[in-house]
């Protein structure tokens, strides 16, 4: 008796889950194993149902704000219809990081209760901030959510513009990324100091739309 | 049944609802807006394909006579220019173009209306393309003689 404990101890993780799974029968095994099939299979399926167009503008404050704005834009409305939709973007594809970003979507939540950006006036009040998080957000990750369609790797520079061409190979010269350059593609930027007339106050200052690249810092 | 009072602001929740549906201007009968004096607003499905392409980007185009804008020689799709945000100025303004290789505006454009030189480019500039066109490969219409003028060949 002393002898079987022992070497129960000793048993491999194999024969242990073997012996479990014996104990509670091949019937309910089967049973846990299809739970779990499902309960995936519908976690996953709500979660997509999250990632669409269709429910980002079901709340007003996107419809009314940044969707408006998308639609005068190519990735809403193109030649070939190729569309990037609002998940595509906004919404990592990679599992970890899409898992985080739909927890931080619960400060979205939020906000959506307490009306934080409910009338233009106080989405406009806020823009400079909302923006200056997705830029951030895209530097960080090397513009990760671009180049799921554009992939820089690929790019024929023989077929791209004039100044594409150039200013491509020498932004990816710099370590620049998407983001640096192709800020409010796909909506309304926030009010820039650009250097026109009177010097304008509210706006955001130059640095932050066109950041120092580490080559400028050299200098 | 509990207490049908309790019922009574869901009824008047849906007779309203009813009653907006109805009386809803989208609701016209060919399904479109209407103006306040009644006439229908159909806004367009789809815009009408443009027969003329844009030109390619190319280098600075020869100016054709004195004082003629210089024309741009780039697309412009998608290049706002609104109360915030001057497009063009993120390339062409002067703290701007030794980075990104543009043409820099001129200092002509530093004058007020009055004459006043301002140290920076003046409100009255900001509708570049007022003057400052994009081209298209549109052939001339009619047969002409046009040189550009002579000090300009």
């Amino acid at each position: 008796m002393e002898n079987d404990n022992k070497n129960a101890g000793k048993r491999g993780l194999t024969a242990r889950a073997w012996a479990w799974l014996k104990g509670i029968g091949i019937v309910s095994a089967l049973g846990l194993f299809a739970a779990g099939v499902i309960f995936w299979g519908g976690f996953n399926t709500v979660l997509e149902l999250t990632n669409r167009e269709a429910f980002c503008i079901s709340c007003h404050e996107m419809k009314d704000n940044v969707y408006m704005e998308y639609q005068n834009t190519i990735h809403y409305s193109n030649r070939s219809g190729v569309r990037a939709t609002c998940p595509d973007c906004h919404v990592p594809k990679e599992w970890v990081p899409k898992m985080i970003r739909k927890i931080q979507a619960s400060n979205e939540v939020l906000h959506k209760i307490l009306g934080s950006i409910d009338t233009p006036e106080k989405f406009n009040a806020k823009r400079l901030t909302l923006a200056e998080h997705e830029w951030e957000r895209m530097k960080r990750t090397d513009s990760r959510e671009c180049r799921n369609c554009h992939n820089f790797e690929y790019f024929d520079y023989g077929i791209q513009g004039r100044r594409a061409s150039a200013t491509h190979q020498a932004a990816f010269d710099k370590g620049q990324t998407c983001i640096d350059c192709h800020k409010g593609i796909a909506h309304k930027l926030p009010e820039v100091n650009q250097s026109i007339g009177a010097i304008n106050e509210e706006g955001a200052p130059p640095q932050i739309f066109h950041p120092p690249t580490a080559a400028d810092k050299k200098d | 049944m509990k207490n049908p009072s309790r019922l009574f602001p869901a009824a008047l929740g849906a007779a309203l609802t009813v009653l907006c549906l109805l009386a809803s201007p989208v609701r016209a009968a060919d399904g479109g807006l209407q103006s306040l004096r009644g006439a229908a607003i159909q806004a367009p499905e789809t815009e009408a394909a443009d027969p003329f392409k844009n030109m390619k980007d190319s280098t600075p185009i020869e100016r054709n006579y004195v004082q003629q804008p210089p024309l741009i020689p780039h697309k412009v799709d998608g290049y706002t220019v609104t109360m915030k945000y001057n497009k063009c100025m993120d390339c062409h303004a002067w703290n701007r173009y030794k980075e990104t290789g543009a043409t820099k505006v001129s200092l002509t454009h530093f004058k007020t209306r009055d004459g006043q030189e301002l140290s920076n480019i003046s409100p009255r500039r900001y509708f570049c393309q007022q003057c400052h066109v994009p081209q298209v490969d549109a052939k001339p219409l009619v047969g002409n003689q046009f040189k550009p003028a002579q000090g300009m060949r």
